[in-house]
């Protein structure tokens, strides 16, 4: 019986851990795509500025009260704008910036294809 | 006639280059979001005194203007900007409430006993919690609020001419 509770300690031990584990890891990935605003260049989850330190503890709270990944990036666009994000959301603002890419691309593919059929001939 | 288009197109392409760089000179490098008029976000503090925890809904809610001022005592612009508050509150049409923002609590009280007080109310922002649900950068920041309304923000201190604005919000 003895044995059976040790047991059921170190497993409720672990899991406690591996869910906190969890949160970290979740919470170094959100302040790693955010801008710290008032030190340029670097992202909160790099920074040590005032700003930043709060920030982490208001992710870290929201994360407790079980937001998720989007919705904690919601709450501070609605507060910061959309610059706050390293990864700008799809928006009919930010379109061109993620198709340009690809056109560029497929408009190169064009060239490179339009060349070698003219070497062929 | 093709290497002349060709030339007129480069220098064309490098005035434009150079005429963007040149007006972004004069661009800010300090980022501030749009200033819409948002509403004034929820949260509920402790006072300065302790005595109580209060609600945001429960500060804003009369017909005036309010002023929301962050401050600190180990904030140096903070100091600079305290007599015009002081100066402010003594007109008697706005009421101005202090964020003390990350402060510790003898300094914050030395503060406000050696520079007076033009705070109506001081809420206390320990972790720096607070100033993020408002949105703000960093300290000193000013928030003139109506109706529940953020109508504008100053980031950084205030100027007496950023004062004067406030004045004519007021009047």
């Amino acid at each position: 019986m003895k044995f059976i509770n040790f047991f059921f300690a170190i497993l409720i031990i672990f899991t406690f851990n591996l869910s906190k584990a969890d949160e970290i890891k979740i919470q170094n990935k959100i302040t790693k795509n955010l801008r710290c605003l008032i030190c340029q260049g670097q992202s909160v989850y790099d920074s040590d500025s005032e700003f930043a330190i709060s920030l982490k503890l208001v992710i870290k709270n929201k994360i407790n009260d079980g937001f998720t990944e989007d919705q904690i990036y919601k709450y501070l666009t609605n507060k910061y704008g959309e610059w706050i994000l390293y990864d700008p959301q799809f928006n009919k603002s930010t379109y061109l910036l993620w198709f340009l890419p690809i056109l560029v691309f497929l408009f190169g593919g064009v060239i490179i294809l339009k060349k070698l059929i003219n070497i062929k001939k | 006639m093709r290497n002349k288009i060709i030339y007129i197109l480069l220098i064309i392409f490098f005035i434009f280059v150079f005429v963007i760089f040149y007006r972004g000179l004069n661009n800010s490098n300090l980022y501030t979001p749009n200033t819409e008029k948002k509403i004034i976000p929820e949260f509920r503090t402790e006072t300065f005194d302790k005595k109580k925890i209060l609600n945001s809904k429960d500060i804003f809610n009369q017909n005036k203007f309010y002023l929301l001022n962050i401050w600190a005592s180990w904030c140096v612009p903070c100091k600079d900007e305290h007599t015009l508050l002081m100066d402010l509150s003594k007109s008697g049409k706005i009421e101005i409430i202090g964020l003390n923002y990350k402060d510790n609590l003898n300094n914050a009280k030395k503060f406000i006993n050696d520079l007076g007080n033009p705070y109506s109310l001081i809420l206390l922002d320990r972790d720096g919690t607070k100033a993020i649900e408002w949105g703000a950068f960093g300290i000193p920041e000013t928030f003139l609020i109506y109706e529940n309304k953020i109508i504008t923000r100053y980031i950084g201190p205030l100027s007496s001419k950023l004062i004067d604005e406030i004045k004519n919000y007021i009047e």
